[in-house]
């Protein structure tokens, strides 16, 4: 099998329960709120990083993000990827899913032959997940989502098995084809100190839309299809009851509790079995 | 120009999918907000009148079902071609599909291919007043805020919904509708993938997605062994076994059992979380459930402020003494 060229096009999100939004445009707000790697990224790096090595392979981290998204590309640099390539200008600002796909469908088209593209099943931020399919679409190549498992990579083609609703699928294609792989795949690698070193002095280049050859029309937040228009915080907290069992004579009340509040709540009854 | 709504409906097999009977809901609302028809579109490989019948008898006004054996299972590329290729020639205003597997794949595939807003895992649909417009409203970080987001230049308007966000539409045999057969040619079903292999959940649990109850074992179960205790709890109600990340982590058990926001996001009818503190990576994929129960031992667990019932204690003094009540009552 010849060298295969892997991308993993990673992205930088706050971390969950700090992140604010900016209520004029609806987008996130990233200044001043501590960023990491999605980590649904991780294991498609993970994925990368184990079908490259015994072919030697090239993977290559792609992010779109704020000049700040260094980091993140620099964290996939230290737990293996051989090089990284960040898409930032303030022309992509404000991209929504479509303007993002195409963003980064374009950087791989100047990134010349691909044979995978792999990508986590969606970002823990916007929770879309629909990133990869679309990158799929741009690109004229098979989309093959919620990989749970690689079987086999040979003769440019890969076979994986697909987790769905109702079990798995073992599907097979031609490379090139863009996967985004769950959790399940694998457990993904720390950077080794090794790693580190050699991420913090990567080059790690910086792409804007010319470079690219980006069609105007296609970036960023005037180029995007939907707009936020109203964000809300839901009120999560119930009034909830709270049955308390410090001893022994507590017990039985308190099922005696849950039994009628599972009656009273599931009239389809089945508390009743 | 349709100026319709539109849905997308699963099959398997030849039969309706229930998450296609939540969709005649959604769409209806919206047909009837805007004044217009609602349109079912079903592929697969045959697909009998009386099946399609039901989507009209829930709320479709016509059903376009295309039908070839490439498509009984959902493969992205054919079912891509004949859904843009019909998008583009019927031209409706509205198309939206579950956020099932299915639909997460094929929605973003089309609206890329039609240059089109998609968004994602809807949980509330309308329609603006003054423009017509969709309005689609969607949890996003971690259900921590509700976004509304609209597409006002583009059309279609997509959209995927969070399947369980609404009951199945309910059934009206009166109701009258078009039934429009079409039969792709093999262009349209050209497919560069091969579905080699179809393993389905052998063991007879019910699927995380689709449980109406869920009851789910958090870090406080201890240990692996104790992880019985709640699918025994489980069994009992007919639940489906969730777990919170920890337990995942720890390999106590597999990762499609993994609720939270790097797992399943669900909305059953009712949530019981067992030893689960509550941290928002897991209150992200069960906060909307319809009635929450929470057992565990720490009275100060965030988990308490989202549940209907607290109960502070000792799990393993609680649960088993419940699955006793259980089953002595299913023998009197």
């Amino acid at each position: 099998m010849g060298l295969l060229r892997i991308i993993v096009p990673v992205k930088q999100v706050p971390e969950t329960g700090k992140a604010r939004m900016d209520e004029e445009t609806g987008t996130i707000q990233r200044e001043g709120v501590e960023s990491i790697i999605n980590p649904l990224d991780l294991y498609a790096i993970e994925t990368a990083l184990r079908i490259a090595e015994p072919s030697d392979g090239e993977v290559v981290a792609l992010s779109m993000g704020p000049p700040g998204a260094h980091e993140a590309l620099r964290e996939a640099i230290a737990m293996g990827c051989d090089r990284a390539v960040l898409l930032s200008s303030k022309d992509f600002a404000g991209s929504d899913t479509f303007a993002t796909s195409y963003t980064l469908s374009q950087a791989v088209r100047t990134m010349g032959e691909f044979d995978l593209i792999i990508c986590g099943e969606r970002a823990t931020d916007g929770d879309t997940g629909q990133v990869g399919p679309a990158m799929a679409a741009f690109l004229d190549v098979p989309p093959v989502t919620y990989v749970s498992g690689i079987e086999h990579i040979a003769d440019g083609r890969l076979r994986v098995r697909r987790l769905v609703e109702t079990g798995y699928e073992v599907i097979s294609c031609p490379l090139p084809c863009v996967i985004t792989v769950v959790k399940e795949i694998a457990d993904p690698r720390l950077p080794t100190l090794n790693g580190k070193r050699r991420a913090r002095h990567a080059e790690v280049p910086t792409l804007g839309p010319d470079d690219i050859g980006a069609d105007r029309a296609k970036i960023g937040l005037s180029g995007s299809p939907t707009r936020v228009v109203k964000i809300a915080r839901p009120r999560i907290a119930r009034e909830g009851e709270t049955v308390r069992v410090k001893k022994e004579e507590d017990l039985a009340p308190a099922v005696d509790r849950i039994i009628a509040f599972l009656d009273e709540r599931l009239p389809s009854g089945a508390a009743n079995g | 120009m349709d100026e319709g709504v539109w849905f997308l409906a699963e099959q398997t097999g030849g039969a309706l999918d229930a998450v296609s009977f939540e969709l005649c809901r959604w769409g209806r609302g919206l047909a009837d907000e805007l004044g217009v028809r609602l349109s079912a579109v079903v592929l697969g490989e045959t697909l009998p009148d009386v099946e399609l019948a039901k989507l009209i008898c829930r709320g479709a006004d016509r059903v376009f079902c295309a039908e070839h054996p490439a498509l009984a299972r959902f493969l992205p590329e054919p079912f891509q071609r004949v859904l843009v290729e019909l998008i583009r020639r019927e031209r409706p205003e509205i198309v939206l599909a579950a956020a099932t597997s299915t639909g997460r794949t094929i929605m973003p595939y089309v609206a890329a291919k039609l240059e089109v807003g998609l968004t994602a895992d809807c949980t509330q649909l309308s329609i603006e007043k003054a423009t017509g417009h969709l309005l689609q409203t969607r949890p996003a970080i971690g259900g921590n805020i509700m976004a509304t987001i609209k597409s006002e230049k583009r059309r279609p308007q997509m959209a995927t919904v969070r399947p369980h966000s609404l009951a199945p539409a309910a059934e009206d045999p009166g109701r009258a509708g078009e039934i429009i057969r079409s039969r792709p040619t093999g262009r349209q079903v050209a497919t560069r993938m091969v579905l080699e292999q179809v393993l389905s959940n052998v063991d007879g649990t019910v699927s995380l997605k689709d449980a109406e109850v869920v009851v789910s074992a958090g870090r406080g179960v201890g240990k692996e062994e104790n992880v019985a205790l709640v699918k025994e709890l489980a069994d009992e109600l007919g639940a489906a076994l969730g777990a919170s990340r920890e337990v995942i982590d720890r390999g106590w058990l597999p990762y499609p059992h993994q609720v939270g926001l790097s797992g399943k996001t669900i909305r059953p009818k009712l949530y019981v979380a067992v030893g689960i503190s509550g941290q928002i990576q897991h209150l992200a994929g069960m906060q909307t459930s319809e009635n929450i129960v929470a057992i565990t031992k720490d009275e100060d667990a965030p988990i308490f402020q989202v549940a209907d019932l607290g109960v502070v204690g000792d799990l393993f003094q609680i649960v088993p003494a419940l699955v006793r009540r259980l089953r002595e009552r299913k023998k009197s």
